[in-house]
């Protein structure tokens, strides 16, 4: 499967994601967010721009307690919890998140 | 991950079995892995050029080794007792989801090859050659399987139904037909230590978040040691506890319980997932090496302990497995279970009075059991017959004060599957697992109107994750499903313990 953003096509895999991390970029982000009818907001993008630096670091997005708790730290603690998260991200911030900031699906039993 | 373009299917008062629907799930089917992630743990990267005449020989390598499925493929006189035990078929009501009828799709291909009656007179006995069609429908419909083992409780002959799933499986793998869920996870296994692909650092981190979070909370230094040699106890848990909600609240737990007892334990980064997929596509070296990393860890921290966390296929690989697949255990103490259940050992904790539970705590809570089919009915607990049924309950008893168990035909031994579970829990089978939810649903409507039940607690990772994600679905809250150490954890004195 392939996406199409700014005339460039990006390879993803069956589910969206995007195959080669390199090719993100915000247009990318919001071309995907857009598919997933998720209307990117400042907030939304904290939560995307803590993923990537995450990411960066750790080669593996963070653990639900830990975005909750620097999400609560960037934008007040009523805004870090997961119902929070769900409101941004309704499939899920894990998965859906993870999608629209170009890194892989987490696996396992979550 | 647009709407979900299927109907939930309502929930009745009572169960009624489906009138049948032809072909109503012929479209589901998982992701097929990709040529690297088979080749990563060993299988060929596609389907092999002569696949048939392979997958028959291997089903005869199969049949010859393992002579439980030689009697489970001969055994079966087609009853129908299982037909509506399934909770796939009284989900969907395709009629290849009655276990039977799924299970004939390799007992035709077995007849047709392997006995004298198919190989010379294949119409007369329903015999089938391995086509390609046959073949599409293995990999559809034993992806329509959760190797829940319902179906055989209800089987007089006592077939395990599930160990036919795993040898088509075992079978599909070894011609180049993996499932991509499956398979990209155990070589995540291999190549990092945990399904989910946590790496040390970040298991590190995590954990670290964890202690700062129940400091806050408590104003106690709880801890969440990894790799802590000298240790007395060695935790494994699925790597969702470390990850996800509602899983991380029961790892808290775990951690308040060994806290409060004052017991010196430790994670593993090397051992950093409980879970063992190579049980779900029926592989036993898979099985093995996967388990074989708790042994290593168990031996390099040199702990006296093995404590298993709330995930159910991994009990039932420690409990029924263990002993023969990485034993002997004889550098653990023998004076505790080997391997031991968190419950048991929060149960035996309770019992001595070591730890004390405050009820009033989980107040706000009118609590159910789902027993998880692996605990259930592939595995013992406490020493005790039905142990593991009982001492669940008794730790949610002790831990909350109002308690209601679902009907007695959708717990213990008959217990539902969550409808993700035997390597089915991935988003391309939403609408697999959402009706496959059904009979589970059902039930629990039933305590929750009767009862006012809000609150269903579980003991295995994937049932958490399934139910966090199809409860809404059937208009319940996906807060409702959480574990047995979520209670506990809610619940446990700390600090003092007068």
């Amino acid at each position: 499967m392939a996406i199409e953003v700014g005339g460039k096509t990006l390879e993803t895999d069956e589910e969206g994601y995007l195959v080669n991390l390199a090719d993100w970029t915000e247009d990318v982000a919001n071309a995907i967010a857009k598919a997933e009818n998720v209307d990117m907001s400042g907030n939304h993008w904290e939560v995307v721009n803590f993923l990537r630096e995450y990411y960066n670091e750790y080669q593996i997005a963070p653990a639900v307690r830990v975005l909750t708790k620097a999400i609560g730290k960037k934008l007040g603690p009523d805004k870090g919890n997961s119902k929070y998260l769900y409101e941004l991200f309704p499939y899920g911030p894990a998965k859906q998140a993870c999608k629209i900031a170009g890194l892989p699906k987490p696996t396992g039993c979550v | 991950m647009g709407a979900p373009e299927f109907q939930t299917p309502p929930l009745k008062a009572y169960p009624v079995i489906p009138i049948l629907q032809a072909d109503a799930m012929a479209a589901s089917k998982p992701y097929v892995a990709a040529e690297k992630l088979n080749e990563a743990i060993g299988f060929p990267g596609k389907l092999v050029d002569g696949w048939q005449e392979k997958a028959v020989a291997k089903l005869g390598e199969l049949r010859d080794k393992y002579r439980s499925l030689r009697v489970f493929l001969d055994a079966c006189v087609h009853c129908g007792a299982c037909t509506d035990k399934c909770h796939y078929f009284l989900g969907t009501g395709d009629p290849k989801n009655m276990p039977v009828a799924r299970q004939e799709l390799v007992r035709k291909v077995y007849r047709r090859y392997f006995t004298f009656a198919g190989k010379y007179f294949p119409q007369l006995v329903g015999a089938a050659a391995l086509t390609e069609p046959v073949l599409e429908d293995w990999y559809r419909y034993f992806n329509q399987c959760s190797e829940c083992r319902r179906c055989s409780v209800y089987c007089p002959y006592g077939i395990d139904t599930a160990e036919i799933t795993m040898a088509a499986k075992e079978v599909m793998d070894s011609i180049g037909l993996g499932q991509k869920y499956t398979n990209e996870i155990i070589g995540k296994v291999h190549r990092i230590g945990n399904n989910l692909g946590l790496p040390g650092p970040a298991l590190r981190d995590t954990l670290q978040t964890l202690e700062e979070e129940v400091k806050e909370e408590t104003g106690l230094d709880v801890r969440f040691p990894l790799d802590e040699a000298g240790a007395e106890v060695l935790v494994v848990t699925p790597s969702a506890d470390f990850f996800a909600e509602p899983h991380v609240y029961s790892l808290i737990g775990y951690a308040k319980v060994l806290h409060a007892a004052g017991i010196r334990w430790t994670l593993s980064s090397h051992a950093s997932e409980a879970g063992n997929f190579g049980l779900f596509i029926g592989n036993y070296d898979q099985t093995r090496r996967i388990a074989l990393r708790v042994r290593a860890a168990a031996l390099e921290l040199g702990v006296k302990r093995i404590v298993v966390g709330e995930c159910g296929h991994a009990w039932r690989v420690a409990y029924s497995f263990w002993n023969t697949l990485i034993g002997p255990f004889d550098f653990l103490d023998a004076r505790y279970p080997v391997p031991q259940h968190v419950c048991e050992l929060t149960h035996d904790l309770l019992e001595r009075g070591a730890i004390r539970l405050d009820r009033e705590k989980n107040d706000h809570r009118v609590v159910t059991f789902h027993d998880s089919c692996n605990v259930a009915r592939g595995a013992g607990m406490g020493g005790i017959a039905r142990g593991q049924f009982i001492l669940p309950r008794a730790i949610i008893r002790s831990a909350c004060n109002r308690f209601h168990d679902m009907a007695p035909e959708t717990i213990h031994e008959n217990t539902f599957c969550c409808g993700g579970g035997g390597g089915l829990l991935t988003d391309e089978l939403l609408e697999l697992r959402v009706k496959g939810a059904l009979p589970r649903m059902e039930a629990l409507k039933a305590v929750v109107d009767e009862h006012g039940v809000n609150f269903m607690a579980t003991i295995c990772a994937i049932c958490k994750a399934q139910f966090a994600k199809v409860l809404p679905f059937y208009e319940f809250d996906m807060a409702m499903i959480g574990g047995v150490h979520q209670l506990v954890g809610d619940a446990i004195r700390l600090g003092r313990n007068d």
